[in-house]
Order: structure tokens, then sequence, then C-alpha cells
């Protein structure tokens, strides 16, 4: 990755395309942070400002604010151009508070560790 | 070298990309590089419902350590010209 020229740029796999854009960066733990791209190097470091991590429970979002981010190459997954001629997401999400979003998530969690331990006590009648 | 040169001959062509979180993603081949970085235009994810995040993406960029698999084209690959420049490869030159 280098300094393209106009040309090149589009067609490079540089990041340069990307600068000033709003994003969406998929982490390798499965969360999603949006931001304005201010920088970026060979090994897909970014800097990403006014970022936002968008928090996705069901039917159920919030954007979280963060700041000016800084993200280590090796926790990115995918970087994404927002097109802002489509929706984010679709119609019938709703935005929710943080406070709802993570008793939300806290839900959810709980109910996965439900899940868990009923399928442990049950293991005895041996399923397979 | 021999894959940097090999996606690079697929430039333009219709691809799948799995990744190791298991989102697949459809789209063009816009460029590729020596990590194997991939970018991919006019993307659409192959199970919508389940990631309605990527709804609005249509350019990105994949890092290549996460890349499970790349679909191909069925005519992506000529065989005969894939076998001669791998043994070359493997000869060393």
């Amino acid at each position: 990755m280098s300094w393209a020229g106009p040309d090149e740029l589009f067609l490079s796999t540089s990041l340069a395309s990307f600068l000033d854009k709003k994003l969406i960066v998929l982490l390798r733990d499965g969360r999603k942070l949006l931001g304005t791209l201010c920088s970026f190097d060979q090994f897909a470091n970014v800097v990403l400002q006014n970022a936002c991590e968008r928090v996705i429970v069901g039917e159920l979002y919030c954007d979280v604010p963060l700041g000016l981010y800084v993200i280590r190459g090796e926790n990115v997954v995918l970087i994404g151009e927002l097109d802002r001629e489509r929706d984010e997401l679709p119609a019938h999400m709703t935005w929710v508070s943080e406070a709802e979003i993570r008793k939300a998530e806290k839900a959810e969690k709980d109910l996965k560790d439900l899940k868990g331990s009923m399928r442990k006590r049950m293991e005895f009648l041996d399923f397979d | 070298m021999l894959f940097f040169s090999y996606f690079k001959e697929l430039v333009g062509k219709e691809v799948t990309v799995e990744l190791k979180n298991d989102l697949a993603i459809r789209g063009t081949l816009l460029s590729v590089d020596q990590y194997l970085n991939i970018k991919l235009e006019n993307t659409r994810v192959v199970d919508q419902e389940k990631y309605p995040h990527m709804l609005s993406v249509r350019n990105c960029f994949i890092r290549g350590s996460v890349v499970r698999y790349v679909l191909l084209p069925p005519d992506g690959v000529d065989i005969d010209i894939l076998h001669d420049a791998t043994r070359r490869e493997a000869r060393g030159n």
C-alpha cells in the first residue's frame, strides 16, 4: 500500500479511497465500529474519527459514542463504505437508548446461559 | 507470489469471499494486494437477514488474514496454465 495517485487510487487495494468517508469496521470479536477514516497503514491499522459502536440485539440497535479510535490492524475483519443513498439498517429495526440496549444484551446473554445450563443438566439423557 | 498473480488475473470477475467468522460476501473483485487483502464492489451479503448492519455496504476492503475461502467463477481458471505456473514456482524461478 503506497501513496497512490488519483488514477490508481480507486483501483489499488489501498484504503486511500476510503479516507474521509463514513465506514463500518467489523472486528474479530464481532463488534461493529462506525466512523470516519482519518488514517491507515499497510497493516490495516486505522484511525476513526467520531467513532461509535453499533450494538445490535435482535430488532433493537444503538450507536454508542466512543470518540477518536485507533484500531490495531490484526483485529480488523472488514472495512465497508456506508452508501449514503441507502438505509444503513432495515426499516423494521428500532433505535433504543444505551441503557435499553445493555439491558437487551444482558437478557440475551442470560437466556443463552440458561439454555447452556439446561442442556448440561440434561446431558445424562444422551440425546445423540 | 503465485496466488497474488493468480488473483490479479481474476480482477473484474464476480467472486464470493467466505470469512473465518462465516460471513460470506459476493461482489466484483476490484483489487488484491500482496497480503491477499481483497477489495470488492457491488457487494451483497449472502445471508442478509443475519447481518443487517451490512445492508448499505456496496464497497468493501477485506483483510487477507480473515479469509477462509474465495469461491471463483467456473471459468476463472485455466488448469493447464496454473499447472505450468505452479511447476515454475516450485522450481524457484
